[in-house]
């Protein structure tokens, strides 16, 4: 026990007595937050909205009007042929386009009917999907307000009652898959390194030589980064509330266990991965290019899993970051408690257990 | 001693507070054997390192090979060959692609890699092991190929920074022969060691204590002067006069 | 010039002799995009919904059904009260509860109107978004055709109706791979070059080889040069690669020139390559070089406007992206590709981009020293 102490010791030092890692581990994540939780955005302002008015009348100018006050989109250019509007959507200057038929007011007056045309850019298909809803409301609006009749129409009338984050704020969506992001790789990433580190310097094998087991070798590795990761969760959480006023309606330290959880089962991980590689090199390029896309794509952080084609739904089950987003959206933002968790938390204790027992294994083998 | 090709003044170097070399002066003769003595610590990588450019000095002047090391270190470095205690070949090259590597950013011509690298496999008996990665060869092999490497473009001087670390008497002792050999074909020898029977090999030696030169002269000079039987005596005399120093 | 030809060789030696990155370098990425390109969708569909008719009448039922047979929703199961339906949401059991109250046909009937409610769960603002507008679709399309058969004259037509007819241009489907794959791709070439080219020399340094190097008459230029080259290689063969794949495997169309795709592509390799040799050279060990890289891996990927539009980002960080060089490159290959932008329309993005190489290239050459102060 008292080597395992001394090796523990060690550990520690490695970490502190390099300065600039030790602010890198601290500092980066902190602002990667501070970042993100200011600059991703799902809600949609301020569109480059260009205009294609082939009547020019009261009813076409009241509704142009109408979209510029909007709040949502920005008169951005006025086209004047077909040709105006390929050119402009090549250059990024606009995102969509009204194209207004000839005699827009006298046929609406004639025939009862109108027709806008609305042109967005596909190449981008969220912003176009997005746009064309705001496009529809803003029409919609006109409608209620200008055209008599056009108001309250017979029949049923849904009221939407949105639960958990009435405001729609993509922040309280996208602070928790930072926090699964973050986590996974920081640690994933340095506990593969440190241990691969030891390998390539050969003091790897000085310690299985020692009198350590190999699971205790495991450990101590683990334990700093372990500290280190908790010190990042209760930043993190801190700076979602007080910066960025995400709630955590769900109980505080539910969502830290949760979180130390979250941690073990990365840092085993970074453990498996670097029993599995034998160099610096190939242990990072794992936990980095292997796990970046991976966590950000197949967790539900931005895009979500209920989406996705059945594959890809299997495929994410195996991303640990998944079952974590999961278990933090629903403590902050919808007040779950353990009962309603339980399953994720299983899924993630599995994990860990099996990853950790597989290292231990390969470390063992090593050892004959 | 013939015209010096080394040539400091109070070459100093500081990390912070502590200084490493301090006000190193001394000049090495063409076609010398000087050897560097000193405990470990006691400045010799930090003064081999500011003597092939690695390193900055602090405050002070050198020449090397008949260059000023500041404002002509480009010039020093066609002229120096290097071989570091980290053993610094490329471990995941083969021999034959280390030698080609290192030859063709000398500058070496083709034909002169090729004819270079055939007499230097013949002359290490390394033939049968020129396509094997250096990984799998043994330490003193890659020592002593990463002294030729060094010296391949026939430089003015060489500098050995504990080049025989790690290896048997024997070894040392063949290793030492190659040194001999360049020696004799005029290229200064320029090494650090802390085996005190390397220094008896050496023409001259410098003894650092401290960042400090403590002695410098022959092998014999110094046994004489301290009245010792052997350069370790020689040695462990000077490392003890060192509480009263620091 | 024969110099930086032996660094290149070696190089290319010690890339491909390393067993272990091989499939990492040439593999991973390429199973990456296969497969991740089809995860970034916004797509709503087969929606967990839950009733809770408190109705139980036939127009109630038939309103309900509406629901279930419009393919968006998938009705998981029925609950009897708010606070049931409160917590079949937050076990995720549905992310939408249909509430009919008691009265929803006689309402309906008598008075021509009548409220349902529908509970959405909102974690996820931008899908709660669209579940409202399928959900508002499914009771227009209720209203228009059922109504007039429950109510006699209760058909609607407004007069001066105003109708919205949408299309979008370059990607009339809107699929998503077509938008995804370029910026894949990009995000792919990226991460191994960035992260390949930051451990370089630091690796190099470790071992202590750099000395070596150091004491030779090797020019900064050719140095890094000689380094930087095969990386370029690798990645622009990657590139090709990943253009291949998007062409036959996802039809994404090819409406610009390829011609112009590697140009930007060349130039591009230069920033992120003259970035990761520039922060090798400034670290002391791999482990500091790989946490910088992933530092600005991520802060690129995620303000590249790859997967949320930039147009979403509040100003002063759309400001900031123009930093960004994954999103000028992002921008240009979707133009290209997708738009058929020739060099006149991306010429602002990449002028910016030709800076950033030139100014990477200096820095890196510059921050390379071959003596320690």
């Amino acid at each position: 026990m008292n080597s395992f102490r001394g090796f523990l010791r060690k550990e520690f030092l490695h970490i502190f007595r390099d300065r600039r890692t030790a602010v890198i581990l601290f500092g980066m994540p902190l602002i990667q937050l501070l970042i993100f939780g200011f600059a991703i955005r799902n809600e949609i302002q301020d569109v480059k909205l260009g205009v294609y008015d082939k009547s020019r009348d009261a009813v076409t100018r009241a509704i142009i009007s109408k979209f510029a006050s909007s709040g949502y989109f920005i008169l951005s250019r006025e086209v004047h042929s077909e040709r105006e509007i390929e050119e402009a959507f090549s250059s990024g200057s606009i995102t969509e386009v009204l194209v207004f038929e000839p005699d827009f007011a006298r046929r609406l007056q004639r025939d009862g009917r109108g027709e806008v045309q609305v042109i967005t850019d596909g190449s981008n298909p969220n912003l176009s999907r997005i746009v064309s809803g705001y496009t529809a409301a803003v029409l919609h609006d006109y409608q209620e307000s200008a055209v008599p009749g056009g108001g309250r129409e017979a029949g049923v009338v849904a009221v939407p009652l949105m639960l958990f984050n009435p405001e729609l704020k993509s922040v309280d969506l996208f602070v928790p898959g930072l926090m699964a992001l973050i986590l996974m790789l920081v640690s994933a990433l340095m506990t593969s390194i440190s241990i691969t580190r030891e390998k390539e310097s050969g003091t790897m094998e000085v310690l299985l030589v020692s009198s350590l087991r190999p699971a205790q070798i495991i450990i101590g590795k683990v334990v700093p980064y372990f500290l280190l990761s908790f010190i990042n969760v209760v930043t993190i959480i801190a700076v979602a509330s007080l910066v960025f006023g995400v709630p955590c309606r769900g109980s505080l330290l539910l969502l830290l266990l949760e979180s130390l959880l979250f941690i073990v089962t990365a840092l085993s991980l970074g453990i498996f991965i670097s029993s599995v590689t034998a160099s610096q090199q190939v242990a990072m390029m794992i936990a980095l290019a292997g796990l970046l896309l991976p966590t950000i794509l197949l967790s539900g952080f931005i895009f979500p899993v209920a989406s996705m084609p059945l594959p890809l739904r299997m495929i994410s089950n195996i991303i640990p970051a998944r079952w974590y987003l999961i278990i933090v959206r629903g403590i902050m933002l919808k007040g779950a408690g353990f009962s309603y968790i339980w399953k994720e938390t299983l899924v993630l204790v599995a994990m860990s257990t099996v990853l950790m027992a597989a290292s231990v294994k390969k470390f063992k083998i090593r050892l004959q | 001693m013939g015209e010096p090709v080394i040539q400091t003044d109070k070459l100093t170097r500081r990390f912070g507070d502590f200084v490493a070399v301090d006000a190193l002066t001394f000049a090495v003769g063409r076609g010398e054997i000087f050897g560097f003595l000193g405990a470990n610590g006691a400045g010799k990588t930090t003064a081999i390192r500011m003597l092939t450019g690695l390193l900055t000095p602090s405050t002070g002047s050198a020449s090397v090979a008949g260059f000023d090391l500041y404002t002509e270190s480009e010039k020093v470095k066609r002229n120096i060959g290097y071989m570091s205690q980290r053993f610094s070949l490329y471990d995941d090259l083969t021999v034959k692609e280390n030698i080609r590597f290192f030859a063709g950013i000398y500058g070496l011509s083709d034909t002169a890699i090729k004819e270079k690298s055939a007499k230097l496999l013949k002359k290490l008996d390394l033939q049968h092991a020129a396509n094997a990665r250096l990984r799998s060869l043994p330490l003193g092999w890659k020592q002593k190929l990463a002294f030729s490497v060094a010296i391949l473009h026939e430089p003015k001087i060489v500098f050995l920074d504990e080049p025989t670390g790690g290896v048997d008497p024997v070894t040392r002792r063949r290793f030492w022969d190659m040194i001999y050999e360049a020696s004799e074909r005029g290229i200064t020898v320029f090494v650090t060691t802390h085996y005190m029977d390397e220094a008896e090999y050496c023409d001259r030696i410098s003894i650092m204590v401290d960042g400090r030169v403590a002695a410098l002269d022959t092998p014999e000079a110094l046994k004489r002067q301290y009245r010792a039987e052997s350069m370790n005596e020689v040695f462990l005399h000077l490392a003890r006069a060192k509480p009263e120093a620091g | 010039m024969r110099t930086i030809l032996f660094i290149l060789q070696k190089e290319f030696l010690q890339i491909f002799r390393n067993r272990g990155m091989l499939p990492i370098i040439f593999v991973l990425p390429f199973i990456q995009l296969v497969i991740l390109s089809y995860a970034a969708t916004f797509d709503v569909s087969q929606v967990p919904f839950h009733l809770q008719d408190r109705d139980r009448s036939v127009t109630s039922r038939r309103f309900a059904e509406k629901f279930t047979a419009s393919g968006y929703f998938n009705l998981t199961g029925t609950s009897s009260s708010d606070l049931q339906s409160q917590s079949e949401l937050v076990r995720r059991n549905a992310d939408l509860v249909l509430v009919i109250p008691v009265g929803f046909e006689r309402d309906l009937v008598t008075t021509g109107h009548a409220q349902v409610q529908l509970m959405i769960n909102a974690e996820d603002g931008f899908s709660a978004g669209v579940v409202q507008t399928y959900a508002s679709e499914i009771v227009t399309a209720f209203n228009r055709g059922e109504l007039k058969r429950l109510i006699p004259g209760g058909e609607v037509t407004a007069a001066g109706e105003i109708s919205m007819v949408p299309s979008s241009w370059y990607n009339p489907e809107l699929k998503y791979t077509h938008y995804m794959v370029p910026g894949i791709i990009v995000i792919l070439v990226t991460l191994i070059g960035l992260f390949l080219s930051g451990m370089n020399v630091v690796r190099e340094r470790e071992i202590g080889t750099i000395d070596q190097i150091n004491v030779t008459p090797i020019k900064r230029y050719q140095f890094i040069t000689g380094k930087l080259l095969p990386l370029w290689i690798i990645g622009i063969g990657e590139l090709s690669v990943g253009l291949v794949i998007a062409r036959l495997l996802f039809h994404v169309p090819m409406l610009g020139s390829y011609a112009l795709v590697y140009l930007v592509a060349g130039i591009y390799l230069l920033v992120v390559l003259g970035m990761g040799l520039l922060i090798s050279t400034v670290t002391e060990t791999q482990q500091q070089a790989m946490f910088i890289a992933w530092f600005f891996m991520v802060i690129f990927t995620l303000l590249s406007g790859l997967f949320t539009s930039i147009e979403s980002m509040p100003e002063w960080a759309q400001r900031m992206t123009m930093l960004n060089p994954v999103r000028h490159f992002v921008d240009i290959m979707r133009r290209v590709m997708l738009k058929g932008s020739g060099i006149a329309e991306i010429a602002s993005p990449l002028l910016i981009l030709t800076a950033f190489a030139a100014l990477m290239l200096a820095l890196a050459v510059n921050r390379y020293r071959k003596v320690s102060e």
